[in-house]
């Protein structure tokens, strides 16, 4: 739209002339806000291009672009540090406990669902642990999803039960079947409720002791559509339940999940799946490149 | 809570000490503040450009109060504007002349909407008002089962007819049910939906033609960020809000999304969520949401009292 067009505009007119003028720089700056970037990352993004544009006068295909390095390079950094794979995949033959968390109503059981399907597909056998055993109708949603992938759900039919009960018979059956996938559900949580993150770190501390050989990964589930609380969710969740990623949701939506890109560089989280829609299929694993593009076209 | 933002109010605020009056010039710092401020606060970016053209106005006419800073002025000033802004009272929810009151509930996935119908239908009773649920999701797995688990907590009927159904038919039927029993309001709960998808803003489009409510409430995640403005923008445009439901506010958000659905609709928002329970719901008092998104409640109830002396 016209932010990207003024944006253009105004690169146009100062490419070639050293730094970008406080107009383009202003454009620019908007256009990140706009995307839930947050001022942070946006001042950091905005500095590195002015930098870049002081050192060489850069036309304007070139200061696009080197704009998106720096927001492909932020998005890269925690996969090479961490020096994970971009592939995300369970290892086979062994147990891999997918602890999925989140605040509430971000797209966690959703996510299970399509987990679950693609783990099936990718011919691994796979278990999901229904602890979310505080919502209304929570394990009759998590059943539906396990329904419509094929895949058996442990819960606990008692109401308002322990949640890490459910996670260590989970993980009993998991073991016991020789399942390759087990994928945790948990109830949504706002990270300032001190009882329900200590809930959260004890079903974290049952998987770490119950299954102390299995690959466990620790997934936060963010919606593309959150403001800054967003980097609050990460910091909050990093602590107790030791997340080792993000999955964002809901980039179907008009939201470009900016948020994300500020967790990825304040956190060294790298993002593992892309959420884009309702379906059993609406999953994707995440590329940096094709985020870098949609958060800053228009 | 809001540490931070107190932080770099007063870091604006600072700028302005030792002056004794507000001018153009010396007011920019200021303003630079409390445009990043709100930006952190998650206020879309055009409604902070809106506000701040505002403050500014306002600022520039102010008569400096004796024994008062110009910083602290500024800052009641601010906070004037923004519960101005926000909507000056707490408005209460709609009361048809002949019952059944109809309330139909929208809103983005995951908001809050089953939840808050569940609340309403709670606080309607409490009222002594009595209240009817419609399940109109017949997409989200278990959506249905969800609101009559609330409803057996609540004691509250729950009309409903299936996954198969017509959405458009069930609200319908809903309100026929209620009309024969006498029931005082019916609150239709609706499946969560992007403004961007076109087929399911027309669905929401003909359940409204169908049941014409008394009340369109847009339930919104007060986390929320730049979105909240464009969501509302379309909902108010193809379906017409009356008012707002800011929901998840027992976060430590600041909730500036609040500022950006009442600026963008110019509809009051009517109550806030605070928590999961059927019970953690209030209405909203827009002075209460100007400080939470400041973060200076003190400073201005300091003002108000120099101001009371004079
Ligand atoms: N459009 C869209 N909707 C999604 C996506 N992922 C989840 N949703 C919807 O978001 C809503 C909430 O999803 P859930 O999976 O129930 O979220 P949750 O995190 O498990 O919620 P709680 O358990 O209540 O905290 C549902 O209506 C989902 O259909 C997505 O990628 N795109
Ligand atoms: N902490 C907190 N959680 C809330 C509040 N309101 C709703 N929730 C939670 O948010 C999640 C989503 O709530 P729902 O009522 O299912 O949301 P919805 O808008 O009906 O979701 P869809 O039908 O999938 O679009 C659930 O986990 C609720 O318990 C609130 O005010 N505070
Ligand atoms: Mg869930
Ligand atoms: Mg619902």
């Amino acid at each position: 739209g016209k932010t990207r067009r003024n944006f253009l505009n105004q690169l146009k007119a100062t490419v070639g002339k050293g730094p970008l003028n406080e107009e383009a720089v202003m454009e620019i700056e908007a256009l990140l806000l706009q995307a839930d970037v947050g001022i942070e990352a946006t001042d950091y993004i905005v500095e590195t291009l002015q930098a870049k544009m002081r050192e060489e006068a850069l036309p304007l295909e070139s200061a696009i672009a080197y704009l998106k390095e720096i927001v492909r390079e932020i998005l890269e950094r925690p996969f090479q540090e961490k020096n994970t794979p971009i592939t995300f995949a369970p290892e086979q033959d062994k147990l891999n406990i997918w602890l999925i968390t989140g605040v509430n109503g971000a797209g966690k059981t959703t996510t299970i669902g399509k987990l679950a399907h693609l783990g099936q597909k990718s011919d691994y056998t796979c278990l999901i642990a229904a602890a979310d055993t505080f919502r209304a109708a929570a394990v009759e949603q998590v059943k539906a999803w396990g329904d419509r992938a094929n895949t058996e759900v442990v819960a606990n039919p008692g109401k308002n039960t322990d949640p890490a009960a459910v996670v260590y018979d989970a993980i009993s059956k998991a073991q016991s079947k020789g399942t390759e996938l087990l994928l945790v559900d948990t109830a949504g949580r706002l990270q300032n409720k001190k009882n329900l993150m200590e809930e959260l770190g004890k079903i974290r501390k049952v998987i770490d002791k119950k299954a102390p050989d299995a690959n466990i990964e620790s997934l936060l589930v963010i919606d593309a559509s959150l403001g800054q609380n967003g980097l609050r969710q990460a910091e909050a969740f990093t602590e107790v339940a030791r997340l080792s990623g993000v999955v964002l949701t809901k980039l179907d939506g008009s939201s470009k999940g900016g948020v994300a890109l500020a967790i990825s560089k304040q956190l060294n989280l790298p993002i593992r799946f892309i959420g884009a829609g309702e379906g059993i299929e609406d999953l994707r694993p995440f590329s940096s490149y094709e985020f870098a593009e949609a958060l800053l076209s228009e | 809570m809001f540490d931070a933002l107190s932080e770099s109010l007063e870091s604006a605020w600072k700028k302005l000490r030792g002056q004794d009056k507000i001018t153009a010039n010396n007011i920019k710092p200021a303003l630079q503040e409390v445009r990043r401020s709100l930006l952190s606060a998650d206020v879309n970016l055009q409604v902070v450009k809106n506000f701040i053209a505002d403050v500014e106005k306002a600022a520039q006419g102010a008569d400096v109060i004796s024994g008062v800073r110009p910083d602290q002025q500024f800052i009641k000033i601010v906070n004037d504007e923004l519960v101005k802004v926000m909507g000056e009272s707490n408005v209460p929810l709609a009361e048809a002349d002949t019952p059944p009151t109809i309330i139909l509930m929208a809103g983005l996935q995951g908001t809050g909407k089953t939840t808050a119908t569940a609340k309403l239908a709670l606080h309607l009773r409490k009222q002594e008002r009595s209240a009817l649920m419609v399940g109109t999701d017949v997409y989200r797995p278990a959506a249905i089962d969800q609101l009559k688990t609330l409803g057996e907590q609540i004691e509250v009927p729950v009309f409903e007819m299936g996954t198969e159904a017509n959405p458009v038919e069930v609200a319908q039927k809903g309100i026929e049910k209620a009309q024969a029993e006498g029931i005082n309001t019916v609150i239709i709960d609706t499946a969560g939906r992007l403004q961007i998808d076109q087929d399911m803003m027309e669905e929401l489009i003909s359940i409204k033609n169908a049941v014409s409510p008394h009340e369109v409430l847009l339930v919104v995640d007060a986390m929320t960020g730049q979105e909240a403005a464009s969501l509302t923008a379309t909902f108010h445009e193809q379906v017409g809000v009356t008012g707002a439901i800011l929901t998840k506010l027992d976060g430590d958000t600041r909730g500036g999304a609040a500022l950006s659905v009442r600026q963008v609709s110019g509809q009051p928002i009517k109550f806030i969520g605070v928590g999961e329970k059927v019970e953690a719901l209030q209405p909203f008092y827009p002075e209460r949401m100007a400080s939470r998104i400041l973060g200076m409640g003190d400073v201005v109830s300091l003002v108000e009292k120099a101001q009371e002396e004079i």
